[in-house]
């Protein structure tokens, strides 16, 4: 087939909601900026395990412990899902990362923010695993199948997630008044760092329309940030809580809740790199990739000689 | 009940080896030299954290005196902690974590597998739940002795340094205190002149597959049994119970 035909048939598949899979003829720039999504979506889950691994060590009680480590260990897992469904599309796991070591790739600016005291893992939990889950609610429905799968399986473990950091966030805002204190803190440091999750304004995304017209994405950054906002709004008011943003109220007409402007140069300056933790995760990423390059190699090289001896084995045994 | 009663104090030196061992392996987390690893080694981590925490339930359990088990947990200072004093060592590189779990998994593999004929209902009960994990990190600590062992000559070089870095921790767990003695013969707990063979043999096996050397010397180093331990349990504890400490009686 031609290539025009090939990409009239891809889009004609698209159309019709047919999913896209690895061995489908698809268009170079589909591909790339599916590499480029997906590979961001796996460094984010990776860099994601820093803030909050930092306060496994120092969770209050066993359950929460548990729960901590538990929860990390999953993002872990989302990561190697991730880099997996990228795999699929030619890219290599160790060149991804690479990327994400020396800065050409992103990963969510969210995780540049510090963890500062325990209320922040139950903001975590509830806030940016919140906004995620809006995300990938949606992008269960992408056009590329074996990405869709990952976000069906990936969230399923997200709703475990926010419910664990609602649940440490309302302890707290029902605990002693430096519990609520930390709750309240914890809440004014994340609110806004979360809103920016859904990225810049529609106008403003350089990648969006050909995301909707391959599919990849089905909702706008500002609607899915809307929709999350009315979500939350609610839970925060439960919590008895307050939203850092003296702007917000409910508007009748539009059904939604209003808020004040992003601003938006905190957020692409986060995005450099300008971030309070930017460096710090890099460095740690950076040092757990140089400290482990020996035990890579010894896995590789013990892998190598135990397939060695096996061939040898087989040879002896057929002689 | 007297709080101290030889069970009870079995129940707790168990739970602390299990609580300790699994502080420092979430230590780990987000910092492995692979994704696979932070998996695996958080597993392992949850395993431990879980299995101290139902023996401590069962301690609060026993005795009545009000107390919870993330008391026993978060609010007991160094001297009470009746850990080993290997499970406190340090992280280290890759090679260290996985000679101090190796040694620790051989020997509590054999344990736990005679724990399981404990006349305690309980404890034999939960010896058979903990079988199954403690299985697993034994193969998984084995199997990367071996990878490290028998890998590249620079990772060869690194596991035989953290065999012999660690090795005079190791005398401690399979030389009975008195409580293990009288847990023996109450048949509790397992003899552990009894489980010592069983374990060298298990250890020798594994490290000569590996291509390396059993380190040869004899002193070892002893206390955390009876709450004497090396100087890196206080930083351990000012860590893990910073929240409870500073903010005393809070539901978190
Ligand atoms: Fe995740
Ligand atoms: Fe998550």
């Amino acid at each position: 087939m031609k290539e025009q035909n090939l990409e009239a048939h891809f889009q004609a598949k698209i159309d019709a909601e047919i999913k896209i899979e690895p061995k489908d003829w698809m268009p170079d720039e589909y591909r790339k900026t599916l590499i480029r999504q997906i590979s961001q979506h796996a460094h984010s889950e990776i860099v994601g395990m820093l803030p909050e691994g930092n306060w496994i060590t120092r969770a209050p009680s066993l359950r929460r412990k548990l729960i901590l480590l538990a929860k990390v260990q999953d993002e872990a897992g989302h990561g190697l899902y991730l880099y997996s469904a990228a795999e699929t599309l030619g890219a290599d796991r160790g060149d991804l990362v690479l990327q994400m070591l020396n800065g050409k790739a992103k990963y969510s600016s969210i995780f540049n923010y510090p963890t500062l005291n325990w209320a922040d893992i139950g903001a975590i939990g509830w806030l940016v695993d919140g906004a995620a889950i809006t995300n990938q609610v949606m992008l269960t429905r992408t056009s590329y199948g074996p990405y869709a799968r990952a976000m069906v399986r990936i969230c399923k473990e997200e709703s475990f997630h926010q419910r664990q950091g609602y649940e440490i966030m309302l302890a707290m805002s029902r605990g002693s008044e430096e519990q609520k204190q930390m709750a309240q803190d914890s809440l004014n440091r994340w609110w806004w760092p979360s809103l920016m999750m859904f990225g810049p304004h529609d106008g403003e995304s350089s990648h969006s329309e050909q995301a909707f017209k391959w599919k990849i994405k089905r909702k706008s950054n500002d609607e899915l940030r809307q929709q999350f906002v009315d979500a939350t709004i609610p839970q925060a008011g439960l919590l008895g809580l307050t939203v850092p943003d003296p702007a917000l109220r409910w508007n009748a007409e539009r059904g939604h809740y209003d808020f004040s402007p992003i601003n938006w140069d905190e957020f692409w300056n986060v995005v450099k790199g300008n971030g309070p933790c930017n460096r710090e995760r890099i460095a740690a990423r950076q040092k757990a990739c140089d400290d482990g390059a020996w035990v890579r190699e010894a896995a590789l090289a013990y892998a190598e000689k135990k397939e060695q001896k096996q061939i040898g084995a087989r040879q002896t045994a057929a002689a | 009940m007297d709080a101290n009663t030889p069970l009870y104090s079995f129940l707790l030196q168990l739970g602390d080896n299990a609580l300790i061992l699994g502080h420092r392996l979430g230590e780990w987390c987000g910092h492995a030299p692979e994704m696979e690893l932070d998996i695996a080694l958080t597993n392992i981590a949850l395993d431990l954290t879980g299995q101290a925490r139902a023996l401590y339930q069962r301690a609060t359990e026993l005795n009545a005196q009000g107390k919870t088990e993330d008391d026993l947990a978060y609010l007991r200072d160094v001297p009470e902690f009746r850990n080993v004093l290997l499970v406190e060592q340090p992280n280290g590189d890759f090679a260290h974590s996985i000679a101090r779990q190796f040694y620790f998994d051989a020997f509590n593999y054999f344990f736990h597998e005679e724990l399981t004929r404990s006349s305690d209902a309980w404890l034999s009960g939960f010896a058979v739940k903990s079988l199954k994990e403690i299985t697993y990190h034994l193969r998984f600590s084995s199997e990367w002795v071996l990878r490290l062992g028998d890998g590249t000559a620079t990772s060869h070089e690194k596991m035989q340094t953290a065999l012999d870095d660690l090795w005079y921790w190791t005398g401690e767990m399979t030389t009975p205190s008195d409580l293990e003695r009288q847990m023996a013969a109450d048949a509790i707990g397992p003899s552990l002149q009894q489980i010592k063979s069983r374990v060298n043999d298990r250890v020798n096996d594994v490290v000569s597959m590996a291509t390396l050397q059993l380190p040869t010397g004899t002193w070892m180093q002893s206390g955390g049994k009876v709450g004497r331990h090396t100087e890196h349990l206080g930083f351990i504890l000012a860590e893990m119970q910073f929240l409870q400490r500073a903010y005393p009686g809070n539901e978190w």
